[in-house]
């Protein structure tokens, strides 16, 4: 995507880790999510993130979809996941088993 | 002007200036985006109102032009504390834009380029409220800031005040835009600090 | 559903109209109907509301919202004005305001809100103080033309906050599908049986419709007093696109 207006700053999911910490017991940055948009999986790392103010927005890399948007109010955290079809979240089951 | 009310003299408020709660004053004039910003150009850009029954109205760049533009000059509040005074503009009023609209709505969403919304009640975007302003201090309104047009409805926080304005919806029920699907206030009047939904 | 409002270019709908009081109507001790002639007025649907604006002479202008509390009826309008502490429109227009005084009106204004005469379902009407205006207009504007049963349930402080109170016993005494009923929250009339307090979930089954006959609700008052009904109707079961609310409140929801 153009980046001439090189004031609005572009993110990478990185972005998300700790706002996402607040919310989900798993590291979700490792995580891949599906776009409902155009399909692509990317990884939750590499996607574009806009923000933090008045939310954050993470966008699809492939096609700039939203793919999630998270608001921190002063009592609650609203979270949109409608963009991600599908989250894959590594979590191998415990190989002392 | 009206016409005179026998006998009525009323009770006028204190205009002194001051900032609405939680807001401090800044001399910037910050870039929040949820997204890449969008470029259109203007033999592209439509500007279009849908009403409740189905009917539109549009208007291409020329049409916009060839309407009554007016001064304004605002205070603006944004939602994340910065309040900016006296901002220089240049838009259409929506007063003008809107005249024979047939419509009895209650609310709008307002659409944008790039996929941004808002709602807001069908009042609040009348009466000299609101504008699409399409020039910033004299210049023509930068992209990142919301050009070729926005939104301008310095009234409520400035999330209301959609950039790169495409279009109005009118509608007889509230329907909460990009912002207010996730907490973000349905009215949002900022001298009753409404920044969140609930406050 | 089918549209209820008037329609219109809004340049039309929203242009300030010259209007003249032609009676001022005492309905209790600080409420007074106005009946405006308004010239080319356009005619309304019950449910609706005016703007109405006072110019002093200096220039000052102020404007409030007021419910028609009657139907369309040629360039006659009827609004009835609660007075409210300080409020500077208000006791003008419930106190002041004599028979020839000028003011200006625009409107109609409001497309949700609405009942039409077309409509044959149960109706159910939530008052709380004057939110009985625009509800009455409704029940004005049935007037033996519907047989759509309507039933009123009027909130209010004590017995003399009852506005339009003999009209309101008149019209059920004489219409078998009317039925009126008062929730008293400070003083009672000496008759009553229902304990005084705020209106609860067994007033609104009790008085009201079940469910299961789908009645349209029209819930009209202070805002708190609006979103606790609202809340009690959907809790009850009643589907909430069919419960319609008007709150008045300060400008702005």
């Amino acid at each position: 995507m153009n980046e001439q207006s090189e004031r609005i700053a572009v993110y990478d999911g990185n972005t998300l880790a700790g706002p996402l910490s607040e919310v989900f017991a798993v590291e979700l940055t490792t995580a891949v999510a599906r776009c409902r948009g155009c399909g692509t999986s990317s990884q939750v790392a590499t996607i574009r993130v806009y923000g933090p103010d008045p939310g954050l927005v993470g966008r699809c890399p492939h096609c700039e979809d939203v793919l999630l948007r998270l608001v921190r109010t002063p009592d609650a955290v609203w979270l949109d996941f409608s963009g991600v079809s599908a989250l894959r979240i590594p979590m191998p089951t415990d190989s002392s088993q | 002007m009206g016409i005179i009310s026998r006998g009525f003299s009323g009770r006028r408020r204190d205009s002194r200036r001051q900032l609405p709660p939680g807001q401090y004053l800044t001399d910037d004039f910050p870039v929040l985006s949820a997204g890449p910003t969008p470029r259109t150009p203007l033999d592209a850009w439509e500007f279009i109102v849908t009403t409740e029954q189905g009917e539109s109205y549009r208007w291409s760049w020329t049409e916009l032009m060839a309407l009554p533009a007016e001064s304004i000059t605002a205070d603006i509040h944004c939602v994340t504390r910065w309040s900016k005074l006296d901002t220089p503009w240049r838009g259409v009023s929506l007063d003008t834009l809107l005249a024979d609209v047939e419509t009895s709505a209650d609310f709008a969403l307002v659409r944008s380029y790039g996929g941004y919304s808002t709602n807001l009640p069908l009042e609040d975007l009348l009466d000299g409220k609101a504008w699409v302003a399409f020039e910033y201090d004299g210049e023509e309104l930068a992209a990142e800031h919301g050009g070729p047009a926005r939104l301008l409805v310095p009234h409520l926080y400035f999330w209301k005040s959609a950039k790169w304005a495409r279009g109005i919806e009118l509608m007889d029920e509230d329907s909460p835009g990009f912002w207010e699907q996730l907490g973000y206030h349905d009215y949002g009047d900022p001298w009753r600090e409404q920044r969140y939904q609930g406050d | 559903m089918a549209r209820a409002a008037v329609p219109g270019r809004l340049k039309v709908r929203r242009a300030w109209r010259p209007a003249h009081l032609v009676e001022r109507r005492p309905e209790t001790a600080t409420a007074s109907t106005l009946v405006l002639d308004v010239p080319g007025w356009p005619g309304h649907q019950a449910g609706q509301h005016v703007d109405v604006r006072l110019t002093a002479d200096d220039g000052y202008q102020a404007a409030r919202s007021y419910s028609l509390a009657a139907p369309a009826d040629g360039d006659r309008i009827e609004i009835t004005v609660q007075e409210v502490p300080d409020g500077e429109v208000s006791s003008y227009l419930a106190d002041d305001a004599q028979s020839g005084d000028s003011v200006e009106v625009r409107g109609p204004v409001g497309g949700w809100f609405v009942w039409r005469p077309e409509e044959t379902g149960p109706v159910l009407l939530v008052a709380g103080g004057s939110g009985v205006v625009p509800l009455m207009a409704m029940i004005r504007s049935r007037d033996g033309a519907s047989p759509a049963p309507f039933r009123l349930i009027y909130s209010v402080r004590a017995p003399e906050d009852r506005i339009f109170d003999h009209e309101l016993r008149r019209r059920a005494a004489e219409d078998g599908q009317l039925d009126v009923s008062f929730i008293y929250t400070r003083t009672a009339p000496e008759a009553e049986t229902r304990p005084v307090g705020r209106i609860a979930a067994e007033d609104l089954v009790s008085r009201g419709w079940a469910p299961e006959s789908r009645p349209t609700v029209y819930v009209c008052g202070p805002t708190g007093f609006v979103e606790s009904v609202a809340d009690l109707l959907v809790g009850l079961g009643h589907d909430p696109a069919r419960v319609k609310t008007e709150r008045f409140g300060p400008s702005g929801p």
